[in-house]
């Protein structure tokens, strides 16, 4: 297998020619962005999509009138990756024809992403690019979290989860509701779920209790998960307080000078206690201090400070903000931008997901005999496609739905 | 003159407007002071009427935008919305009643007014997206204040009005959630008091975009798309309420204009009014006969340019001196300003004459030609008419080298123009930078407050502008006001008569 491998060069603008011409899942993704397996509807046929090609060339405003028409662009300009933006008022490409100011976003599927260099100032793994399975952790973390709050906080229930290639993840969400918010809804969502404060400072960064003394109830309501998230990840696998930079930033967040002073002459007597034990000392010593309440409230938004979601904010804030579409190849690590079951996140390796090489040696392998439609089924891409194809049947069902019941409260 | 007219205020329904004259109205047609503009006014309206409401309106909403351009607090923006709605827009409560002297007719007339006014500012205000924005925050703002001084019968009946789309939550699923609730109830004292809001208020289901603020703020529970709003936050869908509304509606009106520039006595109005808007200013000065003793002389003149006139009139005035010229804007400008300053006519022909020696207007040619304009400029001349002094928002949309300096000048020149003028009345580097800000967040009338400040720091203090926290809206107000706060009058003049319209460049229009 590993000589059969050299052959393919996963990098190359041939591979990925052929990724597009023969694995890329047109028909999903268009019935997922049209929300209809019908005719092309304005979900689809106003929507923009940006190419990325080579030599940092990037095209904007690209519109396609169909599926067919989409796959023969995309054929055509071999991008290294396409990003997908929202449904305007006017087919994007005929933008330059619009009346000024009458060129507008319209309807965009709600996005979130999350990036592991928004944790560089906790993880102890692996920096900047990197990414291993310990610090998938912080991801799955979020996508719980975020799985619970928009589905029983908002009401959403088409949710797709996509890993983005490399070190993150995006969400996108096709509730009808979800796709017409305005610029401003979407802001006030992001305000909601913002919990740690942006920056790479270090410093207390959660501010979530206002006026009263208690978490707000939608912060409450995961902060039993995130302590265990917290005991596992950034106690045991990350031991994030195993240095003296990690333990000193946590003694920073503790709102009482002579609990810091004893735990730090501890620590420096013991550098090399565990993150576990050194969380242990703060418990047992928070115990039995007169300050009891407030110290309890400054461990949970420590525990929040490590382990709540940490958004992007300005990808969910704008509709016109362009996101890289589902099954777009990683340029770096050539990996595929796969969907991602939230109930197995725990268990996701980035280091499983196939990569263009990979697939292509699949499809040689598979031999020629079968038909050339749906040839992304011989392959280990075919458990994503269908993910895709079963989140995309339950917006079209959901619809359907809604449709029924506004015809039927009509009779 | 024009007798009477239906506007067309609401073009998407043409048709109220043909039923429209109902000028018999019911005491119920306001049943409370607190108006969501839904149906435009179905009265008879002077033209006149429709112009001086929309000005008076004009006057609070600039004031509104001054005070957020100047970063007030709540209470001191209400206060003075408070004060000046008292003088210009006046709404009395439900509850203010014989005693006071307001009977139902005059609660009637005022809020037709309130009614009225706002209607007209749409028309000028609907066309482009910034000002649709402006006038929606500051008409906003200016219910807020409203709704917070009316009545809670007042407030009750505004909610019976409408459907604001809101479900009160029953006492089984109040109780149910009973510690997701109570964790929203939040700025209590004391556990007892929290006890108390809770056994006392309601909740309200709204879907959850209609209370974003709320949301981004975590302030409410949310459940499915609804969010609990207890009852003391209820308000908050009021006011969002309010502003969808609005943009809905002047959204409409913009598509609707084409149609109306067919009524072309309305158009130079709503010309007027939004470019008062976009200046941000809207003037509250007004020229008042004095007596000899206020009059100001032709030999005066200097002295007093360099104590209190604006840097806009200081600008002519020095350039006077060192040129002894001034093209004709400078001059028209500097002549109905000073007329303004009680210079009376043998004095301006005086001052005009003095200032030109030494330059090229010979004497002949001064009395030729320069003499007549004088006269003409004190409605001594031609037409006669009594021409008013320019107002900011005059100077703000007129000619680049003699109007408003703060707006006109660029950063670097502007600068040095401060300094020369004002560095002996203490304005230091130290200033230019907060003053250069203003100018470039467009706000050139905060501007020239902050330099009357700074020039009278022994008068006024920061905030205070030229004293009440008024802003400059006129230059004569900055200079009689700067003349005031010397001589130690107390308090500033208070102006009533209303000259003619100004015709000069045919601002204000005038109608046969
Ligand atoms: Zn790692």
């Amino acid at each position: 297998m590993a000589s059969d491998a050299m052959d393919i060069d996963g990098s190359s603008p041939e591979a990925l020619r052929a990724f597009y011409n023969r694995l890329y899942p047109f028909p999903s993704i268009y019935k997922w962005l049209n929300q209809n397996d019908q005719a092309p509807s304005r979900l689809f046929t106003h929507r923009e999509f940006a190419f990325t090609l080579p030599g940092d060339i990037y095209l904007r405003y690209q519109s396609f009138k169909d599926e067919k028409e989409f796959k023969a662009q995309v054929l055509r300009h071999v991008p290294t990756r396409f990003e997908i933006g929202p449904q305007y008022t006017f087919r994007p490409r005929d933008k330059k024809t619009a009346k000024p100011g009458t060129f507008n976003p319209l309807a965009r599927e709600l996005v979130f992403d999350i990036d592991m260099t928004d944790y560089d100032p906790i993880r102890t793994c692996c920096t900047d690019a990197g990414i291993c399975k310990r610090c998938w952790g912080f991801i799955a973390a979020a996508v719980h979290v975020l799985e619970d709050s928009i589905r029983d906080q908002y009401g959403y229930e088409h949710l797709l989860w996509v890993y983005s290639g490399r070190r993150g993840i995006h969400l996108w969400i096709s509730d009808w509701g979800a796709m017409e918010l305005s610029d401003e809804l979407r802001k006030a969502i992001v305000g909601w779920l913002t919990v740690v404060l942006p920056g790479k400072d270090s410093g207390k960064k959660v501010n979530v209790r206002s006026h009263s003394k208690s978490l707000p109830p939608s912060i409450g309501a995961v902060i039993g998960h995130l302590a265990e998230v917290f005991d596992e990840l950034i106690l045991e696998t990350q031991d994030v307080f195993a240095s003296t930079e990690g333990y000193e930033a946590l003694l920073a967040l503790i709102p009482d000078a002579a609990l810091v002073h004893t735990l730090r002459s501890k620590w420096v007597a013991d550098p090399s206690r565990p993150s576990t034990d050194k969380w242990q000392d703060l418990r047992q010593l928070v115990k039995n201090h007169k300050q009891k309440a407030l110290l309890k409230s400054a461990m949970e938004d420590i525990v929040l400070q490590y382990t709540y979601p940490r958004l992007d904010a300005e990808v969910s804030k704008h509709r016109n903000h362009l996101l890289k579409a589902p099954f777009c190849v990683h340029p770096k690590t050539n990996r595929i931008c796969v969907p991602v079951d939230p109930k197995t996140v725990d268990d996701f390796d980035p280091d499983e997901v196939p990569t263009v090489g990979q697939l292509l040696l699949e499809l040689n392998n598979a031999g020629k005999d079968s038909a050339a439609e749906d040839e992304w089924k011989k392959t280990s891409l075919a458990p994503y496609v269908e993910m895709l194809e079963a989140h995309t049947a339950a917006i079209i069902e959901s619809k359907r739905a809604i449709k029924q019941e506004k015809n039927g409260m009509s009779w | 003159m024009f007798k009477s007219s239906h506007l067309p205020l609401e073009h998407a329904d043409k048709k109220s407007w043909a039923s429209g004259g109902a000028s018999s109205s019911s005491p119920m047609e306001y049943p409370t002071p607190l108006n969501f503009y839904e149906k435009p006014p179905m009265f008879d309206v002077k033209l006149e009427q429709f112009e001086q409401s929309a000005l008076d309106r004009l006057r609070i909403l600039a004031e509104i935008e001054s005070c957020s351009a100047r970063g007030r607090p709540w209470d001191e923006t209400k206060r003075i919305v408070s004060t000046l709605c008292q003088k210009h827009l006046r709404l009395s409560s439900n509850t203010a009643g014989g005693d006071l002297g307001i009977m139902d007719t005059q609660k009637e007339d005022e809020r037709r007014k309130d009614h009225l006014s706002h209607f007209v500012l749409r028309l000028a205000f609907c066309r482009t997206e910034d000002l649709r924005q402006r006038f929606i925050t500051a008409e906003s703002t200016l219910f807020r204040c409203r709704f917070e001084e009316a009545t809670p019968a007042e407030r009750t009946l505004l909610y019976e009005s409408r459907d604001f789309k809101w479900v009160k939550v029953d006492d089984v699923e109040k109780k149910s959630l009973e510690a997701n609730l109570r964790a929203t109830l939040t700025g209590f004292k004391n556990i007892a008091e929290q006890n108390d809001a809770w056994d006392r208020d309601a909740f309200y289901k709204v879907q959850w975009s209609q209370v974003p603020q709320l949301v981004e703020h975590r302030r409410v529970f949310l459940k499915k798309g609804w969010a609990y709003v207890p009852a003391r936050q209820q308000s908050a869908i009021v006011f969002r309420e309010f502003e969808v509304h609005l943009r809905q509606a002047l959204n409409m009106t913009n598509r609707a204009m084409p149609q109306m520039d067919e009524d072309t006595r309305l158009t130079p109005i709503i010309d007027h009014l939004s470019q008062g808007f976009l200046a941000g200013v809207a003037s509250d000065w007004q020229y008042e006969e004095g007596d000899d003793t206020t009059k100001l002389r032709a030999e005066q003149v200097d002295e007093y340019a360099k104590k209190h006139w604006p840097l806009c009139m200081r600008s002519i005035h020095d350039q006077l001196k060192k040129d002894h010229h001034v093209k004709h804007y400078g001059r028209l400008y500097y002549t109905l300003f000073l007329k303004g300053m009680k210079l009376d006519i043998n004095e301006a022909i005086a001052f005009w004459k003095k200032s030109f020696q030494g330059g090229k207007v010979t004497e002949d040619k001064f009395n030729k030609e320069y003499r007549y304009n004088i006269r003409h400029t004190y409605g001594q001349e031609g037409k006669r008419a009594n021409y008013q002094a320019k107002t900011c928002v005059a100077l703000l949309t007129g000619d680049a080298e003699y109007g408003c300096p703060y707006r006109f000048l660029a950063p670097e020149s502007l600068q040095t123009r401060l300094q020369i003028s004002y560095a002996d009345q203490g304005l230091q580097s130290s200033d230019i930078h907060e003053i250069l800000n203003n100018k470039k967040g467009s706000h050139f009338n905060i501007a020239c407050t902050r330099v009357f400040e700074i020039t009278h720091a022994k008068y006024v203090k920061k905030g205070e502008g030229l004293g009440q926290s008024e802003t400059v809206t006129h230059p004569n107000l900055y200079a009689e006001r700067s003349i005031e706060f010397e001589t130690k009058k107390e308090g500033p003049t208070k102006v009533t008569s209303k000259q003619e319209d100004d015709d000069l460049e045919g601002i204000i229009m005038q109608v046969d």
